[in-house]
């Protein structure tokens, strides 16, 4: 990455060529969002024209109403409306506990200088290296057990558990670089583990709380395959309902309803990335420098 | 009653020995700087002391208590850090009161304490602040009004002034021997500073290898090493060696020479004949004429410091100091004859280093 700086050192000519490359970069992962844009405010009888890549010949949005509010999701037609609420009601609460816990555990790990603390971290990280699709029959059969199987306790459950490796990794490499005269001190002030992590710790990581909050969201709000298998009917995410809506079979098909569809599904992500930017670029330096 | 002994403590990491058994006894009101150089087991010493680290085998007196086994929180004591590790996101008034914050001490009564400490300490306009607001003096003090705020009684230090720069580091070592003076708190302190040991403590404890080498007043320290390593490592420029052998009527011979040692204290009052080494300070040898001395030497090169002077001689090819006033040291011939201090001097045994 190049800053300002940087920059005003460069000969002209490549700020022109960087600025070139950049934009081109740009317009090349643009590009796709631009069509499901375009064609999400497209009437129908443009797209059975079969001009994907024109510009509209009238702006509409009701593709954006029925997306929304009147498309069938198998015999359902209520639009995706419900799956935003049930995505909220999940992503939410499975963010916060799956930050707090990889929080915890990554200080825990970090505070505990023993072989088996090491052992431990790397048996932590073969959970990022299994593929999900692995471990979908035992999580079935273990939730199952438990009696959460197709629950809202369920996926909320399954999305904190899956997600702890990633996130107790990044905490983890993270507090390695916090001083550990810190939290000697607050010992000495006779502050117990809990209370040292809650008071002292984790005010100061806020930074890369909100790099692992991101993480996190944009993948239990995207996630389809944990939302389909564990949520149950009352409570599946947009995603599923979003899927649904594209492979209804009945009625003819209808490309703008979907792309609408499909960027109201992406909507909260995208703000999200917009809201944090700032810290995100910070977090993400800070752990890789003290990481 | 705030006295500390330490009793037997030993501390190992695998086949390695950090610390030999240390003894200590602390009276209550005492300075005591425990020194020594990096890897010596000095601020393991003080972390078992605190109970942030345990020891394997011993046992730890406060006040007649044993805490061997107690949390930090439970000895009645407090300590300052090197890297002064304040809370990052409070205020220096959260600082100050967050460990009776946990202790669930009354808002009135900690907002008393906190007021009265930084009265003290001269922090008041800084209450408000976050650490990063602060310099790195600014921090120590706030760092020892912590300390301060809920102790007891007994204070750690733990190399407390070796991130401040130079002039700052000798006010507030002033500073902290008069706090010391006003409070009565039993207080100790680590570090690899001697000027520090020499001008705070009532008692330094020299220590090499995990052991305590000497454990006495700072001039006594000086005056009287107990052995060659402490002789060696307290004082600068480095005192000054002479090796010979030690024959039994009382003098020191070192090839042709013979050194009276008559004037000489020995210990016990026993000289038996050995191999020796003759240790002697720069301030206590004095220049005369050439072969009126004890000794005959070749002048290398004058040091001028601007107060006094340090005169560099070589004798049998060894290097020795001479500390004298700089119009002496400046009309200095290249041969000199050297008469020490017998009274001030120090004899050690060549083998294992103990006074003789």
């Amino acid at each position: 990455m190049s800053s300002p700086a940087n920059a005003a050192a460069m000969p002209r000519v490549a700020v022109v060529g960087m600025y070139a490359f950049l934009i081109v970069s740009a317009l090349f992962f643009l590009a796709p969002f631009l069509v499901i844009l375009i064609n999400s405010v497209k009437p129908m009888a443009d797209i059975r024209s079969g001009n994907l890549l024109t510009l509209p010949s009238e702006i509409t949005f009701e593709p954006w109403r029925i997306a929304w509010s009147s498309a069938c999701t198998g015999l359902d037609c209520s639009g995706i409306k419900p799956g935003l609420w049930n995505s909220i009601l999940i992503t939410v609460p499975a963010v916060v506990i799956s930050v707090l816990t990889g929080a915890l555990n990554g200080y825990a790990l970090a505070q505990w200088r023993s072989r088996f603390a090491d052992w431990l971290m790397l048996f932590i990280l073969i959970g990022l290296f299994v593929p999900y699709q692995a471990m979908l029959y035992p999580t079935v059969k273990i939730l199952s057990g438990m009696g959460i199987f197709r629950s809202y306790t369920g996926i909320i459950f399954v999305h904190v558990v899956y997600g702890l490796p990633y996130t107790t990794l990044l905490f983890r490499n993270f507090y390695v670089g916090v001083p550990d005269e810190i939290s000697r001190a607050a010992r000495m002030e006779g502050a117990s583990f809990l209370r040292t992590f809650w008071s002292v710790i984790l005010p100061i990581s806020t930074n890369i709380i909100v790099v692992v909050a991101i993480l996190q969201f944009t993948g239990i709000w995207n996630d389809y395959l944990l939302g389909l298998i564990f949520a149950g009917n009352d409570n599946l995410p947009m995603t599923v309902q979003l899927t649904n809506i594209v492979n209804n079979s009945r009625g003819a098909a209808e490309p703008n309803v979907n792309m609408a569809a499909a960027l109201l599904a992406a909507i909260p992500t995208l703000i999200v990335y917009f809201v944090s930017g700032r810290y995100f670029v910070r977090g993400i330096a800070t752990g890789a420098v003290k990481g | 009653m705030y006295n500390i002994s330490l009793n037997k403590i030993r501390k190992t990491y695998g086949d390695l020995t950090i610390l030999h058994s240390v003894e200590m006894e602390i009276t209550e009101g005492e300075f005591v700087v425990i020194l020594g150089s990096s890897g010596c087991g000095k601020s393991t010493l003080l972390n078992i002391v605190a109970g942030l680290d345990t020891c394997d085998s011993g046992q730890i007196l406060i006040g007649d208590k044993d805490v061997t086994d107690l949390e930090p929180s439970d000895r009645d004591l407090s300590m300052v850090f090197q890297s002064y590790a304040l809370f990052p996101s409070m205020t220096v008034r959260r600082n100050l009161s967050f460990g009776m914050e946990v202790a669930r001490v009354p808002k009135a009564e900690r907002e008393a304490k906190v007021a009265k400490v930084a009265q003290l300490l001269q922090i008041d306009a800084l209450l408000d602040r976050k650490p990063s607001q602060l310099s790195g003096g600014q921090r120590q003090r706030v760092a020892i009004g912590r300390a301060l705020v809920r102790s007891t009684g007994v204070c750690l230090f733990d190399e407390p002034l070796s991130n401040l720069d130079a002039k700052l580091r000798t006010e507030t070592r002033v500073e902290l021997k008069k706090l010391h003076n006003d409070l009565g708190f039993t207080m100790l302190y680590v570090t690899h500073d001697q000027v520090e040991a020499m001008t705070m403590a009532d008692r330094v404890a020299v220590m090499n290898k995990g052991r305590v080498e000497q454990f006495a007043p700072p001039q006594e320290i000086y005056e009287k090493p107990a052995n060659l390593f402490v002789a060696s490592f307290v004082g600068s420029p480095e005192i000054n060696q002479i090796a010979g052998h030690l024959s039994g009527n009382g003098s020191l011979d070192i090839g042709k020479t013979h050194i009276d040692l008559s004037g000489y204290a020995f210990e016990n009052g026993t000289r038996p004949a050995q191999d020796a080494i003759l240790a002697v300070r720069c301030e206590d040898i004095k220049i005369v004429p050439p072969a009126a001395g004890h000794i005959t030497a070749q002048l290398d090169f004058v040091e001028l410091l601007g107060a006094d002077a340090l005169a560099w001689v070589l004798y049998h090819g060894k290097r020795l100091s001479v500390r004298m006033g700089v119009d002496q040291a400046r009309a200095l011939e290249s041969e000199v004859g050297l008469q020490f201090d017998l009274t001030k001097a120090s004899v050690f045994c060549t083998k294992d280093g103990h006074r003789l």
